[in-house]
């Protein structure tokens, strides 16, 4: 018992401050990325980007959900694209995901009635349909001491009878379709559904597969998306407490 | 005819017609001849690494003849070689005789083969399909009648009969946040009779993928295959394609791709202590350890911008240093968190209460690990002294030696331990290899690939040995993938650790060994 209780004392509080304070993140972290003015002369190099990210145009736009945020990526277009150090990505429409300037437009909060049912407390289910579990690691990792998600009245349940909606990883394989589908409908409504990472919004490395479908969409409705790959803790929090409302204003 | 030797060692590339073909029966005896003394109960005994091969890898693939090619690399663990040889059979007649009921360890390979290739191993034991998918031959899958998907939960499943029998499905939808796969029990009461695992739901068809895509595209994938996994799978990636390419990366880049491969381990060892003890019930060692597994994804994430070290590993070398001020960082948060990990662990393994629900739970038998083929930290929890850090050492694992551990018990406490002693053997790794970072170039430029070639790149994960094997056409492009992660020798280990024991017992048996799922269904 009093090895328990000093060693309690050695661990000391560990808790993140956030929302209140943003932690700094590393030189290297890839946050969002950022699109110079537009004058600047592209040499496209499609090598770099197998996964067709950037939408062709008059100015190079990039779709965040198609985006794997690795680290050649920028050379598709070496005097244009930089990664930042922002990490809140996740917006509420599909389209909100492509992005042409440094400006996007962040995920809004649910409408009143529905947040005034989930605001105090929402209970989400996740489903795992084909992701390599880095996504399913970080959302794991929320509920960490540093992270802390139940101090925000966020809990994961395991029955999707007990959710108030899913939050699913993957590109949804043939073979998890029909799983996640009854998961869905056994989620009672008013329900939402959050797709995390890449894959989750576009198949990510996987999409084009004859094995995968290319993310959640078209299977069933999407509230929240959350890019990524897999995207850190505090994307998929900010996410979470934006459509609840529960950041602060920003200026 | 059939003497012909044909070794290779880890990293190595070759022209796969220099592969010695031989006929059924031969195959087949140089295979039980060579497993023989691995397998066998009396020879193995006490001295698990005496000498003898196991199964390292057992695949096919379609001649451009139209006949198919069986290759098999076994793994003379002791001498550090890897004889490989073959088979050809015809397509019309896709058979041979299964080596399962001699040699257990093929139980899983040949079920493999029967679903990639629709090749019938002819008195297997229970050969139904591992992932689900059709067949690459484009003939009639061999398990008629039974439609591909999805998965069908009204599958045969190993029945145990009797009045007082019953049966309990899991799955693939669990309460947890975790992977699906599907658990069937056959209990008595509390008593676990037997476990079939079905897994498949994850099934990505990245072998597949990895034939058509980009290069520049296959190396995500292979970051993608298992996501706590991505140094592990990656290295093996790039290991392949630089030794097709021969291209020979810097002592820098290998340095650098050591150290984020022992912070993969420390992230996933330590984190796996945590559920260990929130399985248990004892929160304050598992919020600790969950907090200091952050701390090492946080120094991959300084590494390599993010927090699984995706992006640092690319043929050729690695997309990132680590300068001066980088080295003295680690190594000071590095000792930071071996004092930490010490005190956690101190805590979590001195408490009776953990040690009474640890130990003699799950036991797997070393006689039964060597039969199965298991691998990584779960063998050497049964005393099998295998690792291919040391056995086919790798990289910078050739120069800084890591001493292996053992440990006798076989059961959920044996594989806690082991985690605990492998972390601390890789902090003290990490610790010296920073003091000591060779020099050259991040990346090095290798010419196309050899046409025709296979290589064998090995790569011992933070859960074992994962085994790819890359080979090319005539055109030098990928005409075969073959990827094994170590999840697809051990699932069955899990399913030997809780015959016998409780219900009760499941959870904690499965986060003792921590499989992947993505990983096995690829
Ligand atoms: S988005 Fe990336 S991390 Fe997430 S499941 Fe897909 S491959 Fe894995």
């Amino acid at each position: 018992m009093w090895g328990v209780i000093v060693n309690r004392f050695k661990q000391g509080f560990r808790t993140l401050s956030y929302p209140k304070e943003v932690p700094v993140f590393p030189k290297r972290f890839r946050g969002r990325l950022m699109i110079s003015a537009a004058e600047t002369q592209c040499s496209i190099d499609k090598t770099k980007d197998p996964l067709g990210a950037v939408v062709p145009g008059k100015k190079p736009a990039v779709d965040l959900g198609k985006c794997l945020f690795n680290e050649e990526f920028k050379a598709v277009c070496p005097e244009g694209l930089t990664y930042s150090q922002d990490h809140r990505l996740a917006v509420s429409k599909r389209e909100d995901l492509i992005i042409r300037d440094n400006e996007v437009k962040l995920a809004a909060a649910l409408n009143e009635k529905t947040r005034r049912i989930f605001g105090r407390s929402l209970k989400l289910r996740e489903v795992c349909a084909g992701s390599c579990n880095g996504c399913d690691a970080e959302i794991q990792a929320m509920g960490n001491v540093v992270f802390d998600l139940s101090r925000f009245g966020i809990q994961f349940v395991a029955s999707p009878r007990h959710a108030d909606g899913l939050m699913i990883t993957g590109p949804v394989t043939k073979n998890m379709e029909l799983a996640l589908k009854k998961t869905y409908e056994a989620v009672p409504s008013p329900k939402i559904v959050i797709a995390v990472g890449a894959c989750a919004i576009s198949g990510g490395p996987f999409a084009g597969g004859k094995e995968v479908h290319n993310g959640v969409d078209g299977l069933i409705p999407v509230d929240l998306y959350i890019p990524g790959c897999p995207p850190h803790p505090l994307t998929i929090l900010d996410g979470l407490l934006r459509i609840l409302d529960k950041l602060e204003k920003e200026r | 005819m059939d003497s012909q030797e044909f070794d290779v060692r880890n990293g190595q590339s070759w022209e796969w017609s220099a592969v010695p073909v031989l006929g059924e029966d031969s195959f087949r005896q140089k295979i039980l001849e060579e497993c023989s003394q691995w397998a066998s109960p009396a020879g193995g005994g006490a001295s698990p690494a005496g000498g003898g091969a196991r199964l390292v890898n057992l695949f096919a693939q379609l001649e451009d003849s139209g006949s198919i090619r069986i290759f098999v690399m076994l793994g003379r663990d002791q001498e550090g070689k890897l004889p490989v040889f073959s088979m050809r059979i015809s397509q019309d007649q896709a058979s041979f005789q299964s080596l399962t009921p001699e040699l257990p360890q093929a139980h899983m390979f040949e079920r493999e083969m029967a679903e990639q290739f629709a090749i019938t191993s002819i008195g297997h034991p229970w050969l139904k399909p591992v992932r689900y998918h059709q067949n690459y031959r484009n003939v009639p899958d061999l398990w008629a009648g039974i439609p591909s998907r999805p998965i069908p939960g009204a599958y045969p499943f190993y029945r145990v009969g009797g009045e007082e029998a019953h049966e309990v499905a899991v799955g693939p939808v669990h309460a947890g946040i975790i992977e699906p796969g599907h658990f069937r029990f056959q209990c008595h009461g509390e008593e676990i009779l037997n476990l079939e695992i079905q897994l498949g739901y994850q099934h990505r068809g990245i072998e597949k993928m990895m034939e058509d895509v980009s290069a520049e595209r296959a190396v995500l994938l292979a970051e993608s295959i298992a996501g706590d996994t991505v140094i592990g799978h990656a290295m093996a990636y790039c290991n392949a394609i630089e030794s097709l390419s021969d291209c020979e990366i810097s002592p820098r880049a290998e340095a650098i791709r050591a150290i984020a491969l022992e912070l993969e381990r420390l992230s996933n060892h330590v984190g796996d202590l945590g559920a260990l003890s929130t399985d248990i019930g004892f929160l304050p060692p598992a919020a600790y350890f969950g907090r200091l597994r952050g701390e090492f994804l946080n120094l991959l994430m300084e590494l390599s911008g993010n927090r699984y070290g995706r992006s640092l590993c690319r043929p050729g070398g690695v997309l990132f240093d680590l300068d001066q001020p980088m080295i003295e960082n680690f190594r000071k948060r590095l000792l930071i968190a071996r004092k930490d990990l010490k005190e956690i662990s101190d805590l979590f393994f001195t408490k009776s209460s953990v040690l009474s629900r640890l130990e003699g739970t799950g036991i797997v038998s070393t006689k039964i690990a060597q039969e199965l083929g298991l691998v990584g930290p779960a063998a050497r929890a049964c005393g099998c002294g295998l690792d291919v850090r040391t056995d086919y050492a790798f990289g910078m694992y050739r120069f800084h030696h890591i001493p292996i551990s053992t440990v006798l018990s076989g059961d959920v406490y044996a594989r806690s331990l082991i985690r605990w002693l492998e972390s601390q053997r890789s902090i003290e790794f990490l610790l010296d290899l920073l003091t000591q970072i060779p020099e050259g170039d991040l990346q090095i430029k290798g010419s196309g690939l050899k046409p025709n070639h296979m290589a064998l790149a090995m790569i011992e994960g933070w859960r074992g040995e994962i085994v790819h094997v890359a080979m090319t056409d005539s055109n030098s492009r990928i005409a075969r993938y073959k990827i094994k992660d170590p999840s697809f020798n051990n699932w069955m280990g899990l399913s030997m650790a809780v015959r016998g024991a409780q219900i009760s017992d499941f959870p904690v048996c499965n986060k003792s060994f921590n499989l992947s799922y993505a990983g096995h269904d690829l």
